[in-house]
């Protein structure tokens, strides 16, 4: 595996947008070479070497490829857009679309990350130390396609309208979440170890959320069923199962009718 | 103005009976003419094709229904857009592009005249703002007549005169082209919650059916002489078992002559015919009745038809058919959005994904296909995707590639995940017909030009004609090897002149033209009582005044190009 760092010189006045800060992209390209990639500032086109001095050339392909990114990079949008392998690891903390409609490899970040991180996420797996922002897999603006598939664990605290519109994949949260969780959902699995506020799966019609803490308020669409002990991100206890929302429409499966399932510890 | 020449091309003609031949086309103060002085630009166009623009005869490209789309559909852009550069403005969009976006891919493609499909009139002032920001093409707009009040309660009583004498006054207030229909009876019945589903049910309240509202407005679009004839999107759209319905609506045509002074040939416009050629009883044994549809259309002189080509992609459905959008958010779940446009119509939007993996979507590709390869008669049938209902516009070369090319047709059928269904449910995997480029110009160019009564300015290149040329990348001598070059050739053009103005050179945009919006003056005998009905249903129905409805030329209409037409007695 080849490893090309890139380290902030030059922090932008305005937000910087850098989807091409990605494996897919490095691959085959020698530092001048990356240095050398448009990046958007506002209105105006620079070079990401402009703002970041780059070192190291990239291998072949994505697949070994490793970005290091160091600095100052709270005002860059789109790191590891689109990526489909290779490995990112962003020392600080990111601004938007961390992972947006990523398809594969790996994002670690150690910092936390803004909104909209993971968007329409379809595979790979991202990590992020501290918290993360609004919208964290969930479905660009508009869409109705969330995350499908892939693993995202964030190890602080999420923001709100988070796994909007999911249809699969896994999110783990070990702190608390704001409200609006996996709202829409048509699949997936949600794992938050810490509270929820309230609107927890509103309009799902399938897929899992486990909360381990408590709820504030929960939705009228949810329904008790019964108590169940499972083994849910390594952790084994009892649960107090709903389904819903039943105030949606919700396919049937074998002559079953699928509901969303909320799973509160007891 | 410059004069050009264009040399050695191989010219495809209908207007003229030229069919591959090679001709120098001369263009000179905007016109064809039969020869240029020696100052004049030589194009190189040899080993190329040369065509007339092309004209769109049905398309969603401007007003509040594809704002609608614009605006709740921001996914739409996402990935689409491009930058400004040179010529061109910033634009975005894939099912429903901007304003300048439809005029740039548009005049890349070749076309230079289209038709926004269904104009609410109470909101022409708002499709003409469209219409004046989207550069190069000249542009006409169909105001709706199928669910209007006024409409309904004089041909209830047999006053086609009546009706006569409101469509000169709404195409003359809203600036409109032709008669469009949408649905008849069936969105006004949708105010009641309800639909018109065969030609003869009444419409609630107004007592009237929709075969009624089709056969007077025929009756007023010849009594006028308009350029265009009667332009319908029948009843019952959409599901399958419904070509009866449309060979119901057909029947009413029979016996009727087409009157007019523009060489138009038929009385009625069947659009996007490939979402009203099902069979069956349900999605489980969905058919194609493309061949009897079609077999109907053939004998029929008096009918023209456009495809509606299913492209197989992401798309954004929207219709004044109110309640069909609505039946279609029942079967896709996705988000819905209506609008009710008081006495006159209403929409709604839907986005929809015609997947190559559903048999449904495959089944209605073929259909598309089978329609055009069916036609017997090029000049009655063109070529449209009912942009954006079956896929966008942009996607015409792919719908050329596979009407002339069996191989890209058997490459689809073969992508297809339930391919057994497809060739079981429609005839195309027994048609061997390949479409040549002389019928692709005359289903582009020529027929559409016929049928909405532009022979005189475009669709052709015959002297006098306006200069809309196109230079395509494609040598007709050759072989082609890889259908894929159809394709390619048809999506950026080589060179496209639009009234004399090169506004296309080598794919990109090189001039914003001069852009026309095209409408219709009728002057009809003084009428009192139909202006008295206006008026009393401004001032006891309409949330404007009559003051606020008319689309004023200065602001809304600052380039425009009217055909006249006398019906006075």
């Amino acid at each position: 595996m080849e490893t090309v760092t890139i380290k902030m010189k030059n922090v932008p006045a305005l937000y910087l947008e850098a989807d091409n800060v990605s494996p897919d992209i490095f691959a085959g390209k020698t530092a001048t070479q990356i240095a050398d990639l448009h990046v958007y500032e506002g209105n105006t086109t620079g070079k990401l070497g402009d703002y970041f001095e780059v070192s190291g050339n990239a291998a072949a392909t994505a697949a070994d490829t490793k970005i290091v990114v160091k600095g100052d990079v709270t005002r860059v949008k789109y790191i590891g857009m689109k990526m489909s392998a290779g490995e990112i690891v962003v020392e600080g903390s990111a601004d938007q679309y961390v992972g947006a409609w990523m398809t594969g490899g790996k994002i670690t970040v150690n910092g936390n990350v803004q909104a909209f991180a993971a968007t329409a996420m379809r595979g790979g797996e991202l990590v992020i130390e501290g918290n993360a922002g609004n919208y964290l897999g969930a479905a660009y603006r508009g869409d109705w396609r969330g995350m499908s598939k892939g693993t995202i664990h964030v190890k602080g605290n999420a923001g709100s309208d988070i796994g909007m519109y999911m249809t699969g994949g896994e999110m783990v949260i070990d702190g608390n979440v704001d409200v609006h969780v996996a709202t829409h959902a048509e699949g997936g699995r949600v794992v938050i170890k810490g509270n929820a506020k309230s609107k927890v799966g509103g309009q799902m019609v399938d897929g899992n959320i486990f909360i381990f803490g408590t709820i504030d308020i929960m939705m009228p669409g949810f329904k008790y069923v019964d108590t169940v002990e499972q083994e849910v991100a390594g952790v084994k206890a009892k649960f107090a199962h709903f389904i819903g929302d039943i105030g949606e429409r919700h396919k049937t499966k074998k002559g079953q009718v699928v509901y969303g399932n909320l799973y509160t510890r007891v | 103005m410059s004069e050009y020449i264009i040399k050695n091309g191989h010219v495809f003609d209908p207007v003229q009976g030229i069919k591959g031949d090679k001709k120098d086309i001369s263009i000179k103060d905007g016109k064809i003419v039969d020869k240029v002085s020696s100052s004049a630009k030589v194009i190189d166009a040899r080993d190329k094709t040369v065509m007339a623009g092309a004209v769109e005869i049905h398309a969603h490209i401007a007003g509040p229904k594809v704002n609608l789309g614009r605006i709740y559909r921001p996914e739409d852009k996402l990935f689409s857009c491009t930058p400004t550069h040179g010529m061109e403005r910033m634009g975005g969009g894939a099912s429903i592009p901007t304003t300048f976006k439809t005029g740039y891919e548009y005049a890349k493609m070749g076309y230079t005249t289209a038709m926004e499909a269904a104009m609410p009139p109470l909101f022409s002032r708002h499709v003409h703002e469209e219409i004046r920001d989207t550069p190069i093409i000249d542009e006409g707009a169909f105001p709706v007549f199928g669910n209007n009040w006024f409409v309904m309660e004089y041909l209830k009583n047999g006053e086609v005169e009546n009706t006569a004498a409101y469509i000169a006054w709404l195409l003359r207030a809203t600036k409109g082209y032709a008669v469009k229909v949408v649905n008849p009876g069936g969105t006004e019945a949708w105010h009641w919650g309800l639909n018109c589903l065969s030609v003869n049910d009444p419409v609630p309240y107004f007592d009237i059916t929709p075969a009624e509202i089709i056969k007077g407005l025929i009756e007023a679009n010849e009594y006028l002489g308009l350029p265009h004839s009667m332009h319908i999107h029948p009843n019952n759209l959409g599901n399958p078992g419904n070509y009866t319905t449309t060979l119901d609506t057909l029947k009413i045509a029979q016996g009727m002559q087409p009157k007019n002074k523009f060489g138009r040939e038929q009385v009625m416009h069947l659009t996007h015919t490939q979402f009203h050629s099902y069979g069956g009883d349900s999605w489980g044994n969905f058919e194609s009745k493309a061949k009897e549809v079609m077999d109907y259309i053939n004998k029929n002189k008096n009918i023209t038809v456009d495809t509606g080509n299913v492209t197989l992609d992401e798309t954004t459905t929207m219709t004044a058919d109110g309640p069909f959008e609505h039946h279609l958010t029942g079967l896709n779940h996705l988000k819905w959005a209506n609008v009710d446009v008081e006495l006159e119509t209403a929409a709604g939007v839907v986005p929809y994904i015609y997947s190559p993996n559903i048999s449904v979507c495959a089944i209605q590709w073929a259909i598309g296909l089978e329609l055009a390869l069916y036609a017997k008669d090029p000049m009655r049938c063109f070529i449209t995707t009912d942009h954006p209902n079956a896929g966008p516009f942009t996607r015409y070369p792919r719908v050329i590639k596979w009407l002339m090319s069996k191989k890209a047709r058997e490459t689809q059928i073969n992508a297809f995940k339930h391919k057994d269904k497809v060739l079981s449910q429609t005839g195309i995997g027994a048609m061997d017909r390949e479409i040549s480029l002389y019928e692709i110009a005359a289903m582009t160019r020529a027929g559409p030009a016929r049928s909405l009564g532009l022979t005189a300015i475009c669709g052709g290149l015959k002297p006098g004609m306006d200069a809309d040329v196109v230079v395509y990348n494609l040598n007709p001598e050759k072989p082609v090897g890889n259908p894929d070059q159809i394709e390619t050739a048809f999506s950026r053009a080589a060179h496209v002149f639009k009234s004399g103005v090169e506004v296309v050179k080598d794919g990109e945009i090189v001039s914003s033209g001069n852009k026309r919006t095209l409408w219709v003056n009728a002057k009809v005998n003084d009428n009192p009582q139909v202006m008295r009905d206006i008026t009393e249903k401004f001032l006891k129905y309409y949330s404007v005044t009559q003051n606020n409805y008319e689309a004023l030329g200065h602001t809304f209409v600052p380039n425009p190009y009217a055909l006249d037409v006398d019906a006075t007695t």
